[in-house]
């Protein structure tokens, strides 16, 4: 009943920093004797824990011909070990009411446990036997590659998941940034046992692992657990740096028909690396061209002056060594043109004009003023800190990220918008019934 | 002036205070992280609309941030945003709710905010036509374009034939064309009321500090007129009702409504266990046998709804995996269902599903928002008190017990079928 009693939001807005702000408290880290980097933060108040592994798996070491393999090995984890079936593993988690995802990303792959901490030693065991024992049992390897060709499927009934692939597609062109981490059905169908096991052995090891723990733990009770629970497990090679994508593609119109009301619209281009010393006047500047919900420029000028769109919103997403910008809306077929036109005049006039000194104090009193939202939750602080491993922002990164606002001054704002926005670079992709839109 | 019935649990210390001009407010002290949710309910949503006029309760929370005397149209979200908090608003088929998260200093200025929406809205005509537009775009997104979604837009409207849910809480395209700013201002007189609404607060603060507070913001707000009843009933459905939507999508999707009694009900606490046993993780019934072991599904979901004001429904549902026949999952959902009145489940299955409830009660203390929805869903349904006895009331469940509900309301006569039939585009 979810789906027909749906709850309705007043905005879909997103405001995308890559890595958010500030802690309550600061974590403790230690690095393992097999290499795993552990962070862990004391919270007392629930009889819970949360862990959120990341690991240098991501699709990016994907073979040629292989897409999909770093993925399918991360939905695979979880279907058999060598002491359990997929069975087993998921009966032995639902019966203690443990929850535990694996995932994968451009990047990386992460696994993440939600466990009462009365069944902790239950929990860290499973995680452990997925991470070291996972065994690919060919029937299971089947199963998710069926699963997964139909996840393929179903995306294309998601016009904005179609805009966004054709997006990453046209921008990064030959690189594992343009492709769906999912890989496409006849690479997905071509994946073989062999391949997800070699895969694993050579990715899934502790010294290219970020282990961030939350909950009614100490640092040195967990320390001893993971060593004593993850002692079989070898150091391979260690975790490497990405590559940025080789190229971007130039600017283009992508259209793609489909029987819609409305027209699904993405415009951008290439960012920045999250270690771009411009990342937080960056965030500024986005923040006022359209991170800032109903704060922002295009939301004021596409939503709320003409009633276009219901969501519109930009993003720079940044990575190690590149980044994305983007411009994301939804607007009837019939005006997707008109909302276009505005989109790249808002753009235009962050590059023409200084931001006003108002929508500067605003964007930084929301920006350091919201921080310890961002943390206000276990899975948020387990989260948090496993980024700010990541990105080796330091652990005192909290007490620094006000000042990193603080300091941007209009004429930065200005600088930044000159440089990274790229009106003459911008792709635009529009998913809509093409025969009501008309032509530019 | 303040009747204070604190009220503590082992599920809840939530302390309940009634201001003379009927406003109830509910606080939950939570300082576990410096921040604290502040959310005003009014009991209004799709439920109170009549025929023609649906989508009135939401169109309405959209037009309650175009400003007030003195506050500028789209300002409400600008203060609250420079001050560092996160503002929302969302409607139901049973609530409005508007709410701010921010840190306890800052969170007084939401409170004054949000007094000045209940009494002083000016629902401006100026920005009328444009937010209809916006509103008819947010239908597009949601609905039009989203094939499940309108799938049980449409199941619903067949599920009720006389009960108010039977409408989608966006409305439909027609009504919300046809909605008039006057619609507006009578709705926002009639159910904007502190004796219409309830303050639920949670989080970092001092239970005394914020009750000053919330007196000077709401205390001089005169108690409204007393807003009409719903008293619709939807008499027993008396055979199987289906529908099919036939819409550009990749893969087919059937669902189940069963017609199924809320919270109040004894039953709730088995129809609960009932939904778990049936699709709570990969080792429950229906993932196992339908997504896992014939792999007809690509998802499944079982899901009771018991906090609804009026009763509600027991939904079943799946998306199917490429190349399979609604007909076949069908059957195979009706057996997985038959099993469950024929069979006891086995202690452990039991067990498991406890487990699992007691579990996610648990892990949803980790915030403070969901904290206070839990709370605000409770007291608009049929009072927050109720919230005490669920843990108890799932630790009584009996292996029988699951099967009687399974027999009482997994019956075919008193279910909708919906399927959505995908086609596709020829370009």
């Amino acid at each position: 009943m979810k789906k027909f009693f749906m709850v309705l939001f007043n905005i879909l807005s997103v405001c995308a920093l890559a890595v958010p702000a500030t802690a309550s408290t600061t974590p403790q880290r230690s690095v393992l004797d097999n290499g795993i980097i552990l962070l862990t933060s004391e919270q007392r108040a629930l009889p819970m824990v949360s862990i959120e592994l990341l690991i240098d798996a991501g699709s990016r070491h994907d073979l040629p011909n292989q897409e999909g393999l770093a993925n399918l090995t991360a939905r695979l984890l979880t279907y058999g070990t060598q002491r359990r079936t997929a069975l087993e593993i998921s009966d032995a988690l639902d019966f203690v009411g443990a929850r535990l995802s694996a995932g994968c990303g451009e990047d990386l792959a992460n696994v993440s446990m939600t466990v009462l901490k009365k069944d902790l030693g239950t929990g860290l065991e499973l995680l452990a036997e997925v991470l070291t024992g996972a065994n690919f049992p060919q029937a299971e390897v089947d199963r998710q590659k069926q699963s997964i060709v139909a996840s393929i499927r179903a995306r294309e009934e998601s016009p904005g998941d179609i805009a966004q692939r054709r997006f990453a597609a046209a921008l990064y062109p030959q690189s594992p940034y343009g492709r769906p981490v999912e890989g496409n059905e006849a690479s997905v169908k071509a994946l073989e046992q062999k391949s997800l096991k070699a895969f694993y052995e050579r990715y899934y090891r502790p010294n290219r692992t970020i282990v961030s723990i939350v909950g009614d733990i100490s640092h040195q009770e967990i320390a001893r657990a993971l060593n004593e629970a993850f002692r079989s497990w070898q150091k391979g090679d260690p975790a490497t740096d990405p590559v940025p994508p080789a190229k971007t593609g130039s600017a283009e119109t992508i259209r793609i028909q489909k029987d819609l009301t409305q027209a699904n619209i993405v415009l951008g281009h290439d960012g920045v690396g999250r270690e771009n010393p411009d990342y937080y006047a960056i965030q500024m500047m986005n923040y006022i061209l359209g991170g800032g919900g109903f704060s922002s420029r295009t939301l004021d000028s596409i939503r709320n002056e003409r009633g276009l769109a219901y969501s519109v919103y930009s993003y720079f997403s940044a990575e190690k060594g590149h980044g994305t910008f983007e411009l994301v809306m939804q607007t009837k077929n019939e005006t997707a043109l008109e909302a276009i036109r505005i989109a790249n005049a808002e753009i235009r006039r962050m590059r023409e004009e200084l931001v006003t000194e108002e929508e500067l104090k605003d964007a930084k009193d929301y920006l350091i003023g919201s921080f310890p939202l961002r943390l206000d939750t276990n899975r948020k602080v387990a989260n948090f800190w496993a980024q700010v491993e990541y990105f080796q922002l330091g652990l005192d990164y909290p007490n620094r990220y006000p000042d990193f606002i603080q300091s941007v001054t209009r004429e930065d704002v200005l600088r930044v918008a000159q440089k990274y926005l790229k009106p003459e670079k911008l792709i635009t992709v529009i998913v809509a019934n093409q025969k009501r839109i008309g032509d530019p | 002036m303040l009747a204070p019935l604190t009220a503590t649990s082992q599920a809840t210390q939530v302390q309940e205070f009634v201001l003379d001009n009927g406003l109830k407010v509910l606080l939950l002290e939570d300082h576990k992280s410096p921040a604290v949710t502040f959310q005003v309910w009014y009991r209004v949503g799709s439920r109170n609309e009549k025929d023609g006029k649906s989508g009135l309760s939401h169109f309405l929370e959209h037009m309650l941030f175009k400003g007030t005397p003195k506050l500028k149209p789209e300002e409400y979200s600008r203060i609250i945003a420079k001050n560092g908090g996160r503002s929302n608003a969302f409607t139901s088929s049973d609530v409005t709710v508007y709410f701010a998260t921010m840190s306890r200093d800052k969170i007084g200025i939401e409170i004054e905010l949000e007094a000045d929406r209940m009494a002083n809205a000016l629902l401006g005509e100026t920005y009328f036509e444009p937010e209809k537009k916006v509103i008819q775009e947010e239908r597009r997104l949601r609905t039009e374009d989203n094939p499940v979604s309108a799938l049980g837009e449409v199941a619903g409207a067949v599920a009720y034939m006389v009960h108010p849910y039977r409408r989608p809480v966006i409305g439909w395209m027609d009504d919300i064309q046809n909605l008039t700013r006057q619609d507006l201002v009578d709705y926002y007189k009639l159910y904007y009321a502190p004796n219409n609404a309830f303050i639920v607060m949670t989080g970092d603060f001092s239970t005394q500090e914020m009750l000053l507070k919330i007196k000077a913001a709401f205390g001089n707000i005169p108690r409204g007129p007393e807003p009409p009843k719903v008293r619709a009933e939807e008499p027993p459905q008396q055979g199987e009702r289906r529908v099919t939507l036939k819409k550009e999508a990749e893969l087919p999707f059937v669902l189940m409504y069963y017609h199924t009694p809320n919270l109040k009900s004894p039953d709730s606490y088995a129809l609960d266990v009932l939904s778990v046993v049936l699709a709570g993780g990969r080792s429950s019934r229906l993932y196992h046998d339908l997504v896992y072991q014939k792999r007809l599904a690509r998802s499944v979901d079982a899901d009771y709804n018991g906090l609804a004001i009026d009763p509600s429904v027991f939904s079943v549902t799946a998306q199917l995996m490429p190349g399979k026949e609604p007909a076949e999952i069908e059957r195979e959902m009706d057996r997985l269902l038959e099993q469950m009145k024929a069979e006891l489940i086995s202690d452990r299955e039991l067990q498991k599903a406890k487990n699992q409830i007691e579990s996610e009660f648990i892990y949803a203390q980790d915030s403070i928002f969901g904290q206070a929805m839990k709370i605000g869903y409770y007291e608009a349904m049929g009072g927050w008190r109720l919230m005490d006895g669920y843990l108890d009331g799932i630790r009584k469940v009996t292996r029988e017990d699951v099967q009687r509900v399974a027999k009482a309301y997994l019956d075919r006569d008193r279910r909708t079928v919906g399927i959505l039939l995908p086609t596709k585009e020829n370009t």
